[in-house]
């Protein structure tokens, strides 16, 4: 594998782990009952306490948290040459780039509120997809 | 031994985010634990009264309160520390006291008795309390407090419905004909084993001594 792909699957990887860093920070948040997570912002309990935040009783950031450890074990052992995981890391990344539009409009159309942490995850999944398109190029 | 390595790096991340959110979960966890409903004062109808703490605590320290008055907000944090201090020596009770002055206060209550049908009373207050800059200057309050059902995992259709009902507003009438019978005119008003703390004690310093001077007369009785 070409060295430059060696380098776009660790900043993958990389990401990935401050993705899961804020998905598992917010689903053990969500566990716990503290509420003191949205710090006085009145948009991100509009988001964490909606309907949308939770599936069941499920909350949303521990399928995040699951999603990004996922990226991250393909996306390393993509990088110490195990080819045939790039596919893997392509379509988690991709999935998650679809959830994070429909997570996106929910917020400003449906809720009309952002949260930050949510934000944060969307820009790591940004990141993702472009790293990947990247990885693509010729 | 590099054939080895991904997969010890991705077991260690694994573990280090489950080791991670579990000793998170376990930090943040409330850590006062809620009197069981059969354990309280006779003459209260258990199903109402909100009581945290344990049942056969020497001092019982109860709070006439209104939600959206900035002395209440103002006190519920150093209370939570003392009822945290304090443990097994003392059990409070919350009942409502809202103010037509204040805005939300009749809402707010609503919401924490609602919160209440659910079990999650002092969830509720706790976070009122918390974010009483904020919900208390909204042009939104219902948006924020069903937010707030949601936060705390309330069934939040259930939660509305409740909020609108009879039997909320009743409770909170209830709570204060039964403070105005007591003589309470100001929030917060406290008592502590059924004798009114002066309003110039209401600190946490004061409020210790109080409290402490009352577990040595139980003692010594």
């Amino acid at each position: 594998m070409p060295r430059s792909q060696i380098v776009i699957y660790c900043l993958v990887a990389l990401i990935s782990l401050a993705g899961l860093a804020d998905a598992t920070y917010l689903t053990a948040q969500t566990f716990s009952g503290e509420t003191m997570v949205c710090g006085g912002s009145p948009d991100c309990f509009k988001v964490l306490g909606s309907q949308y935040s939770h599936i069941g009783r499920v909350p949303l950031a521990l399928f995040g948290a699951i999603a990004y450890f996922s990226i991250f074990s393909f996306a390393t052992l993509a990088a110490f040459g195990y080819a045939k995981l790039r596919r893997f890391v392509l379509i988690a990344v991709w999935s998650m780039f679809a959830v994070t539009l429909w997570l996106l409009y929910t917020q400003a159309f449906i809720l009309h509120a952002f949260c930050r942490y949510c934000l944060f995850s969307a820009a790591m999944v940004f990141l993702l997809a472009g790293l990947i398109v990247a990885s693509r190029s010729p | 031994m590099k054939r080895y390595l991904p997969f010890v790096i991705i077991a260690l991340v694994g573990l280090a985010a489950l080791g991670g959110g579990v000793m998170l979960y376990r930090a943040k966890r409330p850590e006062t634990a809620v009197t069981p409903k059969g354990a309280v004062a006779p003459t209260d109808h258990p199903e109402d009264l909100h009581v945290r703490g344990a049942a056969n605590a020497p001092v019982t320290l109860e709070e006439y309160g209104d939600f959206q008055c900035p002395p209440c907000g103002r006190l519920a944090e150093p209370l939570q520390q003392i009822e945290k201090d304090y443990g097994s020596h003392l059990r409070v009770i919350f009942r409502n006291f809202p103010f037509t002055i204040h805005e939300h206060a009749h809402e707010a209550a609503y919401a924490a008795e609602a919160a209440g049908l659910q079990g999650r009373f002092w969830e509720m207050h706790d976070l009122l309390y918390r974010e009483q800059a904020i919900w208390a200057n909204s042009k939104e309050v219902q948006t924020l407090f069903e937010a707030y059902a949601g936060m705390i995992q309330l069934d939040v259709a259930r939660f509305k419905k409740d909020m609108a009902s009879e039997r909320v507003r009743e409770k909170v009438e209830s709570d204060r004909k039964r403070g105005e019978a007591l003589g309470v005119k100001n929030t917060p008003t406290i008592f502590i084993n059924n004798e009114s703390v002066p309003a110039t004690s209401l600190n946490e310093t004061a409020l210790r001594a109080a409290i402490d001077a009352a577990v040595q007369e139980k003692k010594s009785s």
